[in-house]
């Protein structure tokens, strides 16, 4: 069974590894059935557009309706599709400022009221213009738009300050549901925390807290003949060895999220053919932060000396076999037109194919630095898919050029509040974690002076070049850009070392269909074209 | 014996006051707080103003004293607030939990009382024979087996064995059943936790009822008692036994106090929507008007059935009266 295991994950990235589901796209599918879902994650609040967590889009997503999403079809491409608007998703105008978006006809909201381009103004008004007070999460991925629009009914459109490559996959963030302009103007902008009214495949049926939330089937959804499920119920489970229980009882069919390979393994070897297990790369990954102000830190000879002695290609072997994370890369999720090649990746520090060079010349470097016996603390989460698993390889990886580590594993606020706010830490495992695959706003994350980035670095090169990406429509010019961005933060200055992309693995019963996995556990969670082969 | 039941009651203010003081402050000094939790605990992208905004609205930049007067007046107004989590109303989302907390917790004690109070009188009786050595086992394997791996045990063996006789695996449901809709499919959801918990609970009983009738057993007065040619069954169960349960209700109360916001890995382990799981996630979130308010909440449980048990020593020993 392992070997069969084995040679289907080769299949690669995306894949869908049916063990007895072969044809299953071929298949007509079939009406009605209740999807029981698990979820690790309880929501906090309804409202997407303020809330970070998949807790909120995997049992709410499916109430609600998007401007555009990625299509459901292809959620590996970098394409994407009308939701509420008609047609294909459209080509800018005026340069590259304008966006006029056409939007379906009687489309209402599950109390009845109609919905047109002011309910879609209003919630894209809430997101990018909030008024003071409403905390919108994702603001600043919107910096370039200048104005929205609805001069009709029917119409919308998007005015930006200057054209970015960045635009339109922002425009498809799963939390940016659309809201009726009638609850917002009656009853104000809290209201959708506690409040439930949306457009989409499901009607919002209840939620008992903490335990679990139910939709049922919307007859009057707007594309005809779905969706094809009677309902779903998202069911709360915090831990992972209860929600591969239940999969396994056939309590749920499904979790969005992800499982570590182990877990993939004991749900095939229990249930066989009973099973799917599809992969895909994940946009997330982690990164070894180096605080530039504390030393020896603040000496980039140092953090180069550690990102070298990492060996991540042999790292992508091993780690894949035991935790969440399997694909060695640069600044750009893996596979993307502006991700690096093997290539190029390979003339980066820390992914030299000669191991052996790399770490001579870690060690000469720590030498010249004054550094060889160098010691200190990793600061990690207590997590241990995958942060304490990398943290323990990291620490291993480093030992091997005479550097000695301990790892300090606090939980997630304490970890965050070190980056955030009192900054002693020395060196870090942080992680990244993006829904869209959206490079140019996506490296934020390793950008000097983001606040999303802890390493404190200042380089106005690194500033600069982010600007100009975000302001470049030229595909080639916007690639070039970037390996010199990836260049600068990942070798010649080295803030960050990157350890590995997360790998994600969704083993399902194999009656479920029509569902595809995506590179985020964000994406794709509409579940409109999901149906029960039973 | 009013005057000491008023007493116990306005003893019981200072007390709660104390644990109020007490969990307020603590709580505060862990680093982070819940809106960083919400908005960048997830690792996306994590805007600082929206997490100003946040703070702000939730009342954490006021002052300590602000906030703690808050808490404290919230008694006084019967508004215990928002979980800063979920934004809905404590008393809702604490009324939830507090059902199957109060139900699991009955459930694991009867359990516990008609294994403890059986075994250890006879494991008294019978001591140091090949009875007691089995009893004394099992009473020190329960001690020794957290609760919460013996449920996964359950859960697995549940598992395997169904799959392995009836072709289909089987586990105990895992949303809350409601034993007024389906009283079977509440009794297949809770009896396996009950049996966890309720076999560490009994465990302990066994001692302590063995360990206090042996005491018993050798006071004068039970030897008086045989002398006087009592049958032995007269003795255990009229003379004995009852002196023998002081400290046993003492055990079974606290246990039962323990329960009730205690049993925070068996809950996640059965995933059990009850008071434990709650609080492990308000802790976790940072989530200081629900943690606080479970915390006095368990520390009412607990002065009240200390207050109870107290009550109940005086109707098991005639000779303790107070004054």
């Amino acid at each position: 069974m392992k070997r069969i295991l084995a040679s289907m994950i080769a299949l690669g990235a995306g894949a869908a590894i049916g063990l007895g589901a072969v044809g299953a796209s071929a298949q007509t599918p079939k009406s009605g059935g209740i999807l029981n879902f698990v979820v690790p994650s309880n929501p906090p609040s309804y409202d997407a557009h303020q809330e970070t967590t998949f807790g909120v889009i995997h049992p709410l997503a499916p109430v609600y309706s998007l401007l555009i999403k990625v299509n459901p079809d292809d959620p590996q491409s970098s394409d994407f599709i009308c939701d509420l608007c008609v047609g294909g998703v459209p080509e800018p105008t005026e340069n590259g400022t304008v966006y006029t978006f056409k939007i379906r006809t009687g489309v209402k909201f599950h109390d009845g009221t109609p919905l047109s381009s002011a309910d879609v103004k209003a919630s894209w008004d809430k997101i990018i213009f909030p008024p003071a007070g409403v905390p919108s999460s994702r603001k600043a991925f919107y910096t370039m738009v200048d104005s929205i629009e609805a001069p009709d009914a029917e119409t919308v459109i998007f005015k930006l300050k200057y054209p970015s490559p960045a635009f339109k996959p922002a425009l498809g963030d799963p939390f940016a549901w659309i809201y009726s302009k009638k609850d917002l103007d009656e009853h104000g902008y809290g209201w959708h925390k506690a409040n439930i009214n949306g457009s989409g495949p499901f009607i919002f049926v209840t939620h008992e807290a903490g335990s679990s939330i139910e939709g049922k089937k919307n007859p009057n959804y707007y594309v005809e003949g779905r969706p094809y499920l009677d309902g779903y119920k998202a069911i709360i489970a915090p831990k992972m060895s209860l929600r591969l229980q239940a999969i396994r009882a056939d309590q749920a069919a499904i979790e969005f999220r992800g499982f570590p390979p182990k877990a993939r393994d004991d749900l095939v070897k229990a249930l066989g053919d009973k099973i799917t297990v599809q992969e895909s790369n994940w946009n997330c990954g982690n990164m070894v932060v180096f605080n530039t102000k504390m030393p020896p830190f603040d000496d980039a000879r140092v953090r180069r000396a550690l990102t070298l002695a990492v060996d991540r290609w042999g790292g992508s072997e091993y780690l894949s076999k035991i935790a969440i994370v399997k694909t060695p890369g640069g600044v750009v999720f893996p596979g993307h037109e502006l991700a690096a090649t093997k290539e190029e990746l390979e003339s980066l520090a820390g992914f030299w194919p000669d191991i052996k060079a790399s770490r001579a010349e870690a060690k000469r470097l720590l030498k010249e630095a004054g550094h060889e016996n160098l010691t200190f603390d990793l600061h990690n989460r207590a997590v241990d898919q995958p942060y304490k698993i990398v943290g323990t390889w990291l620490i291993d990886q480093w030992k091997q050029i005479g550097v000695k580590v301990t790892q300090k594993a606090v939980p997630t606020a304490q970890w965050y509040d070190k980056y955030r706010k009192t900054r002693d830490y020395q060196v870090g495992l942080d992680a990244g974690c993006q829904s869209v695959v959206n490079p140019t706003v996506d490296v934020s994350k390793v950008l000097c002076g983001s606040t999303n980035n802890y390493t404190q670095c200042e380089n106005k090169e690194v500033q600069d070049l982010y600007d100009k990406m975000n302001k470049e429509g030229d595909k080639a010019k916007v690639r070039k850009m970037m390996r010199r961005f990836e260049k600068i933060v990942m070798d010649e200055e080295a803030y960050v070392g990157p350890a590995l992309w997360w790998y994600k693995i969704n083993p399902h019963r194999s009656y479920v269909k029509g569902w595809k996995i995506a590179p985020s556990h964000y994406l794709n969670q509409q579940l409109d074209n999901v149906w029960l082969d039973k | 014996m009013y005057k000491y039941i008023i007493n116990r009651i306005l003893l019981m203010i200072p007390t709660l006051l104390g644990a109020a003081v007490l969990v307020f402050f603590v709580l505060r000094l862990a680093p982070g707080d819940v809106c960083e939790m919400r908005m960048a605990g997830t690792g996306l992208f994590a805007d600082p103003e929206a997490i100003a905004i946040c703070q702000e609205n939730l009342g954490l930049n006021d002052s300590k004293i602000v906030q703690f007067g808050r808490f404290i007046g919230g008694y006084f107004t019967f508004d215990l607030g928002i979980s800063m989590w979920t934004s809905r109303p404590i008393t809702e989302e604490i009324g939830l939990r507090f059902k199957l907390s109060m139900q699991l917790a009955l459930m694991a004690t009867i359990l516990s009382i008609i294994i403890a109070i059986p075994l250890g009188t006879i494991s008294a009786v019978k001591q140091n024979t090949w009875i007691d050595y089995v009893v004394r086992s099992f009473s020190i394997a329960g001690i020794a087996m957290p609760s919460f791996w013996l449920g996964i045990l359950i859960i697995l063996g549940l598992l395997i064995y169904t799959q392995a006789w009836f072709g289909t695996p089987w586990m105990p449901p895992i949303t809350y059943v409601s034993p007024f809709e389906d009283p079977l499919g509440n009794l297949a959801q809770l009896i396996w936790p009950a049996l966890a918990t309720g076999y560490r609970y009994a465990a302990v009983s066994v001692r302590m009822t063995r360990s206090a009738l042996l005491e018993v057993l050798r006071e004068d007065y039970v030897r008086t008692a045989r002398a006087k040619g009592l049958l032995e069954k007269v003795i255990i169960n009229r003379h004995a036994l009852k002196n023998a349960l002081l400290p046993v209700v003492t055990v079974i109360g606290m246990e039962f106090a323990f329960l009730m916001g205690g049993l925070v890995v068996t809950e996640q382990v059965f995933n059990l929507n009850g008071l434990g799981k709650l609080f492990v996630e308000a802790v976790l979130n940072h989530d200081y008007n629900m943690t606080q308010q479970l915390v006095m909440l368990v520390a009412l449980i607990f002065i009240l059935t200390n207050f109870f048990v107290d009550l109940l020593y005086a109707w098991l020993d005639p000779r303790i009266r107070y004054a």
